[in-house]
């Protein structure tokens, strides 16, 4: 039973208003699909501006869709009425990236947590008190800080409250938009590691936003890689990482960084920047940054669509001939996150 | 030799309200040579970026760099220099870039203008010659169509490119060091390809020293002739690269491996350090990593100096006494 | 310790926040123990013989034309003036509040409108606006004097709190409260109206001064508060005749409002200091 359906979501902005002249709409997410099933992660990867953010909160409907449909545990989310969108609420939460300004200094700890058991009347007086404590200590808090305000925490603790906020109202699926790229190294990993523990004692569902690829291999079973607003490569973990078909994906991975200073590896340095996404380039839109040998003037005429080649189904009309650089995506083990 | 930068027993104070001082940099001593990348490791804290700002004499006020430290620009003594002369080093001898690129760059001047004031005030060129000299810049540093680009504003620029725009800065006067602290931390991981390519180009061009700082052991593995890791206030290891990671000998450093996430080898749970960094106002006694470290014993009741574990590998704990295979 | 206890505290410990609150502070006090300490400042107790009277023991501020005790019509002066400023900055602040929050996040057509609105009063002076209501209502109560200097003193308060509104929307917390069903009811008191508070404070503790500054020159222009009422801006009127020979009937209530609006800015500079250390 799938979780959640995304079926051709786009999202575009106006730019300019009721007195500024309009310019092109910026398009923002360009037509994405993909499907989730309940416990597994999809990790959605790709750099600024690609959109994976506004996937992320236009499902929530946190913003309105422009087009597109989001079937949540057979529900169509964009057709809910606001009554039915706030019971619905309670089964889909978000975690944000900055911990600094994802709880509102003025409140408590403990009312912050307590927040979504409040407004959905999930318990009354001395309960909700117990639950947050509970919640606090599931995220690894002591339960005694629900007295405390945000600024008395270190951004590893700020978010892990946010955390137990989400958990609060008990939801089956969370949109991680980045968790961990404000923390440092050592909290980032008490964090991911928080993060495997509560899906698997609460079988969550997490569309995991990120765009460090060695991070995502941490909690994703599939990863879909977008490129201005449009996935260009989806699959399972496993074979997005080591034998991708996209030359996106080759060089995003050929740019992590290693810490690794044997490993030899040629990197794929791409040319110029990322286009605007209010003037995606014709045809193919990677097509021209991208290095594939076979890119021909049919890549800036024809735009390719996502199809099964090899072990993912990538959107290049040369997927079949992309080359792997020395280094880059060989098998290193299994993927599957194992959480012992 | 005469090292290109040598700094000894570095401390930086700030008053704490009510009681006395803290240390968040408590005697950092390092070298740099013509030609080499060393890296400064460590998370937030760590006192890294305070170091280097101390290289420049950009310490914050109230904080204060404390009698006894040293830092020499080959003959030079840096904190004995008053206005006119440590102004000639900032920017000439000593060049840096920060990490944000959106706010180290003045928004309402163009690119140009921003890259001639650089020039202009080290050099004795006319506007025509320091103009010509940024373009010059603008090239090396890979800027296309970089004509235009002088006239820009940095708004109209990409990250990747204002970042490029605060390299051709800093080297406008064509600096002995470069100091780059956390100089891709903000951007997307294929700009930080880039931009971490241009640096080392111009390294190599122009015989510079560079300071890396950064809390990525992937740049550091890449880019960085040795390291030193950083753990509140505090060398902690120092080695040449290959050593480090064929053999990080310090639990901390040990922890930081272990809880960095990696692209290949086998997928297993993350092994973090238990813990919060201290702040400044609360380092523990005796060895600042003990209330956090597996392997603590008795002796880590004392602090430890920096001890020898091979040539060119020292690392501050009394474990490198007994025999660590 | 919340942040705006924090704050507070801060501004406290600040000289500024000391000098001024203890100012006022002095001046509450006194004008709270006046009835028990000071004479009655209507009494004439000596209606020919004590007018215009030099300071002295007796009398430390003097006699005013009317031979009445001037120190106690200064400070008696205190309790209407501040009086008058607190209530009307109350009025002032709500209004400002609620159409700042209205504006800044109900967005759009509602926004436009209310700013269009608040442009439009703030071309027109205020002390103008005033004139023209009160000289046609001649003899004004105290009350409606309040409400009139708070109605025209709100539209700059609404700016600060819709530019206020406008940056904390964007913030996560927001997005959270939002993600996990808040109604908006609850977005704007629980969370957009607690976070706009500190400028809010700033510009209440600001605003004081203000009020002051205006009543008070309403009042020298008879047309503030009314005879018999002691108001230190009607002191002043009735020096006017006296200002040569007898200049401490203008002297000691001028001086109360300095230091009045003047502790009022003190205080509220320390304030701004500890919400906002970023401003200068």
């Amino acid at each position: 039973m799938t979780l959640l359906q995304v079926r051709d979501l786009v999202k575009h902005y106006q730019s300019g208003g009721l007195f500024r002249a309009s310019g092109p709409p910026v398009r923002a997410v360009d037509g994405v699909s993909f499907d989730l099933a309940p416990g597994e992660t999809l990790a959605l990867v790709g750099e600024s501006g690609c959109g994976k953010s506004s996937v992320g909160r236009t499902i929530l409907r946190l913003q309105d869709p422009t087009s597109g449909s989001a079937v949540f545990e057979g529900v169509e989310l964009f057709s809910l009425d606001r009554t039915a969108l706030r019971r619905t609420r309670r089964r889909m939460q978000i975690i944000f990236q900055d911990p600094y300004s994802s709880l509102n200094p003025r409140m408590t700890v403990g009312s912050a947590v307590a927040e979504g058991i409040e407004i959905h009347r999930l318990a009354r007086g001395a309960e909700v008190g117990r639950r947050v404590a509970a919640l606090l200590q599931e995220v690894g808090l002591d339960p005694g800080y629900a007295d405390r305000y945000p600024h008395e925490f270190s951004g590893g603790q700020r978010q892990r409250i946010g955390i137990a906020r989400a958990l609060a109202v008990e939801p089956a699926f969370i949109v991680c938009d980045e968790p961990v790229s404000a923390l440092d190294v050592s909290v980032q990993a008490q964090v991911l590691n928080l993060l495997a523990d509560l899906q698997r004692d609460r079988g969550l569902s997490y569309l995991f936003i990120a765009h460090d690829l060695a991070v995502v291999r941490q909690l994703a079973h599939r990863i879909a890689v977008m490129y201005l607003g449009r996935i260009v490569e989806e699959g399972t973990a496993e074979s997005v990482l080591t034998r991708p078909r996209h030359p996106y994906t080759v060089a995003l991975l050929s740019a992590v960084p290693e810490p690794d200073p044997g490993r030899r590896r040629s990197r794929i340095v791409l040319t110029g920047d990322v286009p605007s996404p209010s003037a995606p380039p014709p045809g193919c839109p990677f097509h021209p940054r991208c290095w594939h040998p076979s890119r021909n003037e049919r890549c800036s005429r024809e735009r390719p669509t996502l199809r099964m080649v090899g072990g993912t189904r990538a959107a290049c009309h040369y997927a079949e001939e992309t080359p792997l650089p020395e280094g880059v995506g060989e098998p290193g083990g299994t993927s599957t996150p194992s959480i012992a | 030799m005469t090292h290109v930068l040598e700094v000894k027993d570095l401390r930086i104070s700030f008053p704490v309200e009510g009681a006395g001082r803290m240390y968040p940099v408590d005697g950092v001593s390092f070298s740099l040579d013509r030609g080499e990348t060393l890296a400064l490791v460590g998370e937030s804290g760590s006192g890294k970026s305070l170091t280097s700002l101390a290289l420049l004499r950009l310490v914050p006020p109230p904080g204060r760099i404390d009698a006894g430290s040293t830092i020499t620009l080959g003959d030079t003594d840096v904190l004995g220099l008053q206005g006119e002369a440590l102004r000639r080093i900032r920017g000439k001898r000593i060049g840096m870039i920060f990490q944000d690129p959106m706010t180290s760059l003045n928004p309402v001047l163009t690119v140009g203008d921003q890259i001639s004031e650089g020039v202009r005030a080290h050099l004795p060129v006319s506007r025509r010659e320091a103009r010509d000299r940024a373009l010059h810049l603008l090239q090396e540093v890979g800027i296309p169509d970089p004509v235009s680009r002088l006239d820009a504003y940095p708004h109209q620029l990409s990250g990747g490119m204002r970042q490029r725009v605060m390299i051709a800065i800093a080297l406008s006067a064509e600096p002995e060091i470069l100091v780059a602290d956390e100089p891709t931390t903000a951007l997307d991981v294929t700009v930080q390809a880039q931009i971490l390519e241009v640096l080392d180009r111009l390294r190599a061009s122009h015989g510079m020293a560079v300071l890396l700082i950064t809390h990525d052991l992937g740049i550091v593995a890449g880019r960085a002739d040795r390291v030193a890791v950083m753990y509140a206030g505090q060398i902690v290891e120092e080695a040449r690269t290959p050593a480090l990671f064929a053999r990080p000998s310090h639990p901390y450093t040990q922890g930081l491996f272990a809880s960095v996430p990696r692209l290949h080898g086998p997928v297993g749970r993350l092994r973090p350090i238990r813990g919060n960094v201290p702040p400044p106002s609360a380092w523990p006694s005796g060895c600042r990593f003990r209330p956090r470290c597996p392997q603590a014993f008795d002796k880590s009741e004392t602090m430890p100096p920096l001890l020898p574990l091979d040539p060119e590998h020292r690392m501050r704990c009394w474990l490198a006494e007994t025999d660590r295979s | 310790m919340s942040p705006l206890g924090a704050a507070i505290r801060a501004a406290a410990r600040d000289p500024r926040g000391q000098a001024g609150l203890g100012f006022l502070g002095l001046l509450l006090l006194l004008a709270l123990l006046a009835p028990a300490v000071l004479p009655d400042p209507a009494a004439q107790p000596d209606p020919l013989g004590a007018s215009n009277l030099a300071p002295s023991l007796l009398h430390p501020f003097g006699t005013d034309p009317l031979s009445r005790d001037l120190l106690s019509r200064v400070v008696t002066g205190a309790r209407v003036s501040l009086g008058v400023a607190l209530l009307a900055v109350a009025l002032s602040i709500t209004l400002g509040a609620l159409v700042g929050v209205a504006a800044g996040y109900l967005g759009g057509a509602v926004d436009t409108a209310l700013m269009r609105l608040v442009d439009g009063a703030l071309a027109i002076p205020r002390l103008f606006l005033l004139l023209l209501v009160l000289a046609v209502w001649e003899r004004v109560p105290v009350l409606m004097l309040v409400v009139f200097i708070g109605a025209t003193g709100w539209f700059g308060t609404s700016r600060l709190v819709r530019a206020e509104v406008l940056r904390i929307r964007e913030e996560s917390f927001i997005r959270a409260a939002e993600a996990l069903g808040a109604p908006r009811r609850r977005i704007i008191f629980r969370h957009l109206l607690p976070n706009a508070l500190g400028p809010l404070l700033v510009a209440a503790t600001l605003g004081v001064g203000d009020v002051i500054l205006v009543e008070a020159g309403l009042s020298f222009l008879g047309l503030g508060v009314q005879p018999p009422t002691p108001s230190w801006g009607g002191m002043i009127l009735d020096a006017k005749s006296v200002l040569v020979t007898a200049p401490w009937n203008a002297i000691f209530p001028g001086l109360a409002i300095l230091g009045t609006v003047l502790s009022a800015n003190l205080v509220g500079d320390a304030l701004r200091d500890a919400v906002d250390p970023g401003s200068a």
